[in-house]
């Protein structure tokens, strides 16, 4: 019987500050046994569980991409008692990574369509892993048009910023980058919150086209709306949602919004499945 | 219907009917033989189901933390020595409350009833100075100042110390000579008698936090068990955790607690959890001549500084 | 099918000879009230008790067991790397476990044993344990197990029901486990399997009849998670609630978890404890935010999950097998039953009000 609960061992191979604030880092691990980088075969939109002996183990999504081999990144917000023991460890370390959970994004489905990604603020891990993965020359033609719009508080809170300026350049996606307020006179895209850049410059919404919005609360809360006014159905909206988890399997009740266990049945879920639920996330 | 309770209700439907209060928080009839339910009446009609009897154990002051209405609440001895410790203790205020007391002549303790029969309760009937217990095979009648619970056999305190109406007569309030009887005992006891009496008494503790939740001190946000950081006490059955839990939680009433036996009551493992406040109250008693939630002007000693303090540590 | 009969002078040795193969649990007298617990090599289960204060759940799954450790020592070679500790698979007997007890475990084995992922430690301890019920002839006043999907002389997910008939038991046996425990005890006198069953049958009828207390349950399928969820009597069943953990600890059914970490000494343990989903701190992010923050939100969820999501989810009826030990436990007296009945029968006064599809997001 395999034990879900015991997690792969890895080492840090490398932190990079991710923010200008620091709060967040991205870490960089390397499998220490190799069989275990080939079971922990993952799919964009899916998340692991760090795992710190001794201190405990938090739900992660996934930020590296499956097509990027020998490695997995994350990028971890400095909120809680595992997070900020993490943020004091360094490269070389040791630790733990049990995964990958969740279901993902829904990659069979989405093929073929054209993909608008929305996401705000330190919730575009996944996303990254989602646009690196469409954005391999194999993957690429799968897809039709890729529109993105990503929003910060500001430039400097922007994540993954070498990589988001060179999609910028690059004809097979439209980004929209935008941050709520700069003052840095050279900042050359938007300014503006994530549901007004997503009215203005998103397409229309036609049968062939799914929106994935990952963000805080308050973002989804006003995306919504937006959505619905570009002809978006409920059926076209998928969402990655974060319940305090533990188990990371389905099995230690605390993450389910009714029936739903966010951390096994999802943490994918169309809008029009949580309208069948009571909501509670 | 006992003459209490009419009162209660005929009091509670006024207060709602004429709307000097929105709600009136007292007990309704339980499901089982000797429960009683913690209910909030807003109509006139739910007041009607108000009742009182020797099973209403539990101290209702636990139900008004941070509550915004204008609220009338059903308060025995007990109950109102705790009000007047949330007014104290700014988590409600006087002018909020309309508070219906009663005078109470003591509580039932309904796992010393059930200790007398070998087969399980299924009626309970309520006479004025006795009950009535029915079993499948027999009925005994029983007098109830022989099954008190612990705490109102030592209760000097009966009638409440703050109220706008009474539901009944005042009663005696008597005097009781040893009244901390129960802690000189497990004083007496060796060092080795006294690990072994409280190892016994917390051997079946389940940290279900039923003692903490009934008792209306325990109003923390955050409890210090269930702070994760820093973290203070471990979470699982190490038996270093739940002494913790219970010495730490004891001392955080020293000086406010009125021995209301809600904590007792609650649990659902039977712990005589007052052995541990209960030697705090006498501490508090026998060093500052204190008892709380009196009156609504002092303040509990550990809480207040006085420069003719007999402890020489503060100076 | 077999029937044996195991006389009651022939008992105590039976249970010393199984005790040379199997580890023993059983119901002991304990303060106040009955724990269900291992068995010594001088204790034997009493079979004359009625309920025990918590459920026998903790044979497959203790309040508190370590799941992980490894050493925290920098200067070790496995440092932080976690492994499971070694576990005990020596053959289990449960004596004298309830049959809606019984049910309770196949009921939890939905959630530890999953097409995906099955919790090693609950699997491997249910794989080694035989359970041999023990048929309830008094009912309880508080048992409503006729109407949750069990009863008195329930037979699933036992091994062994054991029939107390004043000087003797009879032992139906219901399983190749069952069969093998009662072997290993040398309880072989095989009764005439056609009339010992229907010696059975009448004291289960009898049983049955004296179950005083029911729950309605036929309608709650067809209800919406959404009518039920919005029904206006939450709040008033929610109110004397105190949040405490004492329903879920009690049910043979709750199976909800908490995983923690500790250092003890130059070993780091990664172990998991009982938790409740009564608390606000069960589902509280560390942002602050919290699905579940309010009160009568958490006392929906008990009842919705174990009344309406579970059968949702695995189409096996409700989460809840009718023993009465929460109605029992409950410090204010919250009565599932109740719950259960208002909500078979809760109407919505508006049928638009019933099905209304939350179009807004929170």
């Amino acid at each position: 019987m395999k034990n879900p609960y015991t997690p792969y061992p890895v080492k840090i191979d490398e932190i990079d500050i991710a923010t200008e604030d620091k709060s967040l880092k991205t870490f960089k691990f390397v499998f220490l046994n190799k069989a275990d980088e080939d079971n922990f075969s993952y799919k964009a939109g899916q998340f692991a569980e760090l795992s710190i002996p001794g201190v405990g183990e938090i739900p992660i999504g996934i930020a590296s991409s499956p097509i990027e081999k020998g490695f997995v990144k994350f990028t971890v917000f400095k909120t809680g008692v595992v997070t900020s023991h993490l943020h004091k460890m360094k490269t070389g370390d040791v630790m733990g990574i049990r995964g990958p959970l969740g279901n993902g994004f829904p990659w069979d489905r989405l093929e073929g369509k054209n993909i608008v990604i929305i996401g705000g603020g330190f919730a575009f891990t996944t996303l990254r892993s989602s646009i690196v993965y469409m954005l391999d020359p194999a993957n690429r033609n799968r897809f039709k048009n890729i529109d993105v719009v990503y929003g910060a508080r500001s430039p400097g809170m922007l994540l993954y910023r070498d990589e988001l300026f060179e999609w910028e350049k690059r004809d097979d996606i439209h980004m929209n980058i935008t941050v709520d307020g700069t003052d840095d006179p050279d900042w050359k895209y938007n300014t503006g919150f994530v549901p007004a850049v997503v009215e203005a410059k998103i397409p229309e919404a036609d049968a062939d086209t799914f929106a994935i919005v990952c963000g805080p609360p308050i973002m989804i809360k006003f995306t919504q709306p937006a959505l619905k006014s570009l002809g978006y159905q409920d059926s076209q909206i998928i969402m990655s949602l974060e319940n305090r988890m533990k188990c990371g399997i389905g099995m230690c009740g605390r993450c389910n919004i009714g029936r739903e266990l966010v951390c096994k049945d999802g943490p994918v879920f169309t809008l029009e499945e949580l309208n069948l639920t009571p909501g509670e996330f | 219907m006992n003459t209490i309770t009419k009162n209660i209700q005929e009091l509670a439907v006024s207060l709602l009917r004429d709307k000097t209060v929105d709600i009136v928080i007292g007990f309704k009839s339980g499901t089982v033989p000797m429960s009683s339910v913690p209910f909030v009446a807003k109509t006139t009609e739910q007041a009607r189901t108000f009742i009182w009897d020797t099973h209403c154990r539990l101290n209702l002051a636990n139900y008004l933390t941070g509550r915004k209405e204008k609220i009338g609440i059903i308060a025995k001895g007990c109950d109102s020595r705790n009000i007047a410790n949330h007014i104290i203790e700014n988590k409600i205020s006087r002018e909020q409350l309309h508070i219906i007391g009663v005078p109470c002549s003591g509580m039932v303790d309904k796992v010393k009833i059930a200790s007398e029969f070998t087969e399980e309760i299924i009626e309970y009937t309520e006479q004025p100075d006795s009950f009535v217990v029915k079993t499948a095979s027999q009925t005994k009648t029983l007098l109830k100042k022989d099954y008190l619970r612990a705490n109102c056999s030592t209760c000097m305190h009966p009638n409440p110390v703050i109220y706008d109406q009474l539901a009944a007569d005042r009663v005696t309030e008597p005097l009781i000579e040893n009244q901390f009887a129960d802690v000189n005992r497990i004083e007496a006891l060796s060092r080795d008698e006294k690990w072994q009496h409280f190892d016994d008494l917390l051997q079946d503790c389940i940290r279900c936090y039923a003692c903490r939740n009934a008792c209306p001190l325990c109003y923390c946000p955050t409890c210090f068990v269930d702070e994760s950081d820093p973290q203070w006490v471990g979470k699982g059955t190490d038996t270093t955790d739940i002494r913790t839990f219970h010495f730490l939680r004891a001392y955080h009433c020293a000086g406010r607690c009125t021995d209301c036996g809600a904590c007792v009551e609650a649990c659902p493992m039977d712990i005589n959890v007052r052995d541990f406040t209960r030697k705090l109250n006498k501490d508090v008693f026998d060093m500052y001549g204190w008892e709380a939630g009196l009156d609504i002007k002092n303040r509990p000693p550990l809480d207040t500084f006085n420069p003719d303090d007999p402890d020489e540590f503060i100076k | 099918m077999e029937i044996i009969k195991i006389k009651k002078s022939d008992w105590a040795g039976g249970i010393d000879k199984s005790r040379k193969t199997y580890h023993l649990f059983g119901p002991v007298k304990h303060k106040n009230h009955h724990i269900f617990r291992q068995l010594e090599n001088n204790i034997y289960p009493d079979m004359e008790y009625m309920s025990s204060v918590l459920s026998p759940k903790s044979v497959l799954f203790p309040q508190s067991q370590k799941i992980l450790v490894t050493s925290a020592d920098a200067s070790g070679k496995a440092c932080h790397i976690f492994t499971p500790p070694e576990q005990d698979h020596t053959p289990r007997a449960v004596i004298g476990i309830r049959p809606c007890d019984a049910k309770a475990v196949q009921l939890v084995k939905l959630n530890f044993d999953t097409k995906e992922y099955q919790d090693p430690y609950w699997c491997s301890a249910f794989e080694a344990t035989t359970f041999v019920g023990l048929a309830v002839n008094t009912p309880s006043v508080l048992d409503f197990s006729t109407s949750a999907g069990s009863g008195p002389f329930a037979q699933e997910g036992l091994d062994v029901l054991l029939v107390d008939c004043k000087d003797h038991y009879l032992a139906k046996i219901l399983s190749q486990k069952g069969k093998e425990f009662l072997n290993t005890a040398g309880f072989n006198e095989k009764e005439d399997p056609k009339a010992a069953d229907q010696v059975i049958q009448q004291m289960k009828i009898s049983a049955e009849k004296a179950i005083c207390s029911v729950i309605q349950t036929q309608h709650l399928k067809k209800k919406t998670v959404l009518e039920l969820y919005e029904a206006p009597f939450w709040e008033d069943i929610a109110f004397s609630c105190i949040s405490c953990g004492t329903c879920a600890y009690v049910c043979p059914t709750c199976w909800c978890f908490d995983i923690q970490d500790e250092t003890q000494g130059k070993t780091a343990v990664r172990f998991r404890n009982w938790d409740t989903c009564m608390p606000a701190l069960f589902t509280r992010h560390s942002s602050g935010h919290n699905p579940r923050g309010e009160k009568i939100q958490r006392v929906r969820q008990r009842f919705m999950h174990k009344l309406k999501y579970f059968d949702d989810k695995y189409d096996q009826g409700i989460m809840c097998i009718g023993c009465g030990r929460c109605v029992e436990k409950c410090p204010v007296n919250i009565d599932i039953r109740d719950i259960c009945n208002l909500m078979n029968a809760y109407k919505p006064e508006k049928e638009s009000d019933a099905g209304e599809i939350k179009g807004e997001i929170k």
